[in-house]
């Protein structure tokens, strides 16, 4: 059993859901849904990306999604003021602001040494506030936003009608540097042992608080990037709904990944198939026609499978350990 | 026990600042007309207490109370007499509240992705069962928060009496040391015979049931019921529980310390209201005041703990060699 791979299961899941999707709806199969796919994807993925490191040392980060919402008003006022900013630049000086807000929570628990739930639920309403100070209460809108950085979802490689957006080539690049760092390097492997055992990892001489920082330094660039994306898909930002209970989607996603609630385990290509999933599931339910009013209960019963599956799993693999 | 003093200095704290910049604040009347409204969230603060006493967390509880508002609305409007309602909103909440409850005790599934699930099921099902439509509540079971005895509305009363229940509840009696010990070490708590499964459940539907009452309180206050109703609640109720003193690790915390900490919300946010404090203003501060609350609350313990580390050094270096 333990040559079962957790990350096959997450795409079997998936797999499963688009038959039946597609058994419901031959529409499903048709490019424009897997337009759809992807243009739901990079926004999640990337800061699934960052939520995982965070997730893997035993930590969580509630603020992505004020953070989003902060860098996302951040880049308008940046083009507001130099409409000719290159847009390579916006992206970085975004993932940048949110690098330094990630810091902030990082700094408070790691130094502070304060549970991260607490930290995070603090700074999600302070960022929240901060974004409403940077936006003095205004929304930002596409007359702010040059064409060419709210055309750059439809831009891309075109294969036929499907088209591989330009955002998506961040997730890759994301993913790739994640998977580099957690899987081949001592700072990836230090970043499982802190969530195996902290104290143990403490004594074995790794500095665990460098790590508690920059994951979450780390998981605030990342959220910064998707605030510059959100930016971008939608053409506007509204400083008060922008990124709402966006944490809850990264996290579910990532849990539905199979990555181990209480650190130590999980992959990003399991993260990734965590939002490959997610994305797939809105493109069902809106291709399927369920009414808009029946989503989140079906998003929050998935949820609770997948959770309950993983720990099937693990009984089951216990067991075959005895 | 000392802790929960922190919360009940800031309040007096902020009393005196409020006082000084606007003088309209300090009208006994107003305070406690207007603390009608923190009422409910009180309510959810006092089952999270035991919930995060006990080494959980309950996300699910705004949604769960925003259903049961939603159902117990549809049956006033179907003509169900009050005691009805009140009996239906009671059990209702029992019901939800044994559901989380099943899931981490029984299943023995971690608590935040359970009850991140039941977060979007429960509201979810009062989305699909009321969509974007609000019920109006009739007109007999409108403005429990407009009676009262000697000038206190009854929702205050109630909520002290449910204090005062709750909080003997969990100081004074064995159930009450159950929970605490429960939190404090779980296997250690069920080898010397407390039955943990039964008290995890048990922490989960009381809190459902404060929930319900909540919920009856909200419709009657408002006059109307929506899906959306006490939405981002559950991180209000954490905060509350947290600054009040309690671990969110589970094993310590105090109810007077969340009922302290109520009372500093109240009034920092009535106060910021009075002073004509803009609302992001608001969120900045009350999610600053978190972590600077914790921060203190944990300042003598990482004090303590960096002078023992320093200790232990010395004495470590001070051994003779041989």
């Amino acid at each position: 059993m333990n040559g079962v791979r957790r990350e096959l299961i997450s795409a079997s899941l998936i797999v499963i859901l688009c038959l039946f999707a597609w058994i419901r709806e031959p529409r499903f199969f048709e490019p424009q849904s897997l337009n759809s796919i992807l243009l739901y994807l990079p926004m999640v993925a990337i800061a699934a990306v960052g939520q995982l490191p965070v997730i893997l040392t035993g930590g969580i980060d509630i603020s992505v999604g004020s953070i989003l919402g902060f860098t996302g008003i951040a880049v308008g006022l940046m083009f507001q003021s130099n409409s000719h900013l290159p847009i390579v630049a916006a992206f970085l000086f975004s993932g940048l602001a949110g690098g330094l807000l990630g810091a902030v929570n990082g700094a408070l628990v790691s130094w502070g040494r304060l549970p991260a739930i607490v930290v995070t639920i603090g700074t999600l309403s302070a960022f929240r506030g901060l974004t409403f100070l940077l936006s003095r209460g205004n929304q930002v809108d596409s007359t702010m936003l040059p064409s060419s950085f709210t055309n750059l979802v439809q831009q891309g490689i075109h294969i036929g009608s499907v088209t591989l957006n330009e955002p998506l080539l961040l997730v890759f690049l994301f993913a790739f540097v994640a998977s580099i760092g957690l899987g081949y390097t001592q700072f990836g492997r230090n970043v499982y042992s802190v969530g195996n055992n902290i104290k143990a990892a403490y004594l074995r001489g790794i500095s665990t608080q460098w790590i508690l920082f920059s994951v979450y330094a780390f998981s605030g660039f990342t959220a910064g990037v998707s605030g510059a994306i959100y930016a971008s898909r939608f053409g506007f930002v509204n400083p008060e709904s922008a990124g709402k209970s966006f944490e809850l989607t990264v996290i579910a996603a990532v849990a539905i990944g199979g990555v181990k609630i209480t650190g130590g385990y999980g992959s990003v290509l399991g993260a990734l198939l965590g939002c490959l999933f997610l994305a797939c599931l809105n493109v069902a339910l809106s291709v399927l026609g369920i009414n808009a009013n029946w989503q989140l209960m079906v998003y929050g019963l998935l949820i609770i499978l997948a959770v309950l599956l993983d720990s099937l799993l693990r009984m089951t693999k216990r067991k075959a350990a005895v | 026990m000392k802790k929960a003093w922190v919360a009940g200095i800031l309040s007096l704290v902020s009393i005196f600042v409020f006082s000084r910049m606007s003088p309209e604040f300090l009208d006994w009347h107003f305070l406690v007309t207007n603390s009608t409204t923190y009422v409910e969230v009180g309510l959810l603060a006092l089952g999270m207490t035991f919930v995060i006493v006990a080494g959980q967390i309950d996300l699910s509880v705004a949604s769960l109370m925003a259903l049961v508002a939603c159902l117990a609305a549809l049956l006033l409007k179907k003509g169900a007499s009050i005691e009805e309602v009140v009996g239906f909103a009671l059990v209702a909440g029992a019901f939800l509240g044994y559901v989380n409850g099943f899931l981490v005790a029984k299943l023995k599934l971690p608590s935040f992705l359970v009850t991140l699930g039941t977060l979007a099921v429960y509201r979810g099902m009062a989305q699909a069962i009321l969509g974007p439509r609000s019920v109006e509540i009739p007109h007999q079971f409108v403005g429990i928060d407009q009676v009262g005895v000697a000038g206190i509305p009854d929702p205050v009363l109630l909520f002290a009496i449910l204090a005062a229940v709750t909080g003997l509840l969990l100081h004074q009696t064995v159930f009450g040391r159950w929970v605490v010990a429960t939190g404090s070490n779980e296997s250690a708590a069920r080898y010397s015979g407390v039955p943990t499964e039964k008290v995890k459940i048990a922490v989960f539907v009381l809190t459902g049931v404060l929930a319900g009452i909540g919920a009856l309180l909200m419709i009657s206050r408002l006059g109307v019921a929506r899906f959306d109703l006490a939405s981002g609640q559950e991180l209000d109720a954490i905060t509350i529980v947290v600054v009040g003193g309690a671990s969110i690790m589970g094993g310590q915390g105090s109810m007077l310390g969340t009922v302290l900490s109520l009372c500093l919300i109240d009034i920092i946010k009535t106060g910021m209201g009075v002073a004509n404090v803009k609302l992001p203003y608001q969120l900045t501060v009350i999610g600053i005041l978190l972590i600077l609350a914790v921060l203190a609350i944990n300042g003598s313990e990482l004090l303590a703990r960096w002078k023992s580390s320093r200790t232990s050094q010395q004495s470590f270096k001070s051994q003779p060699s041989g």
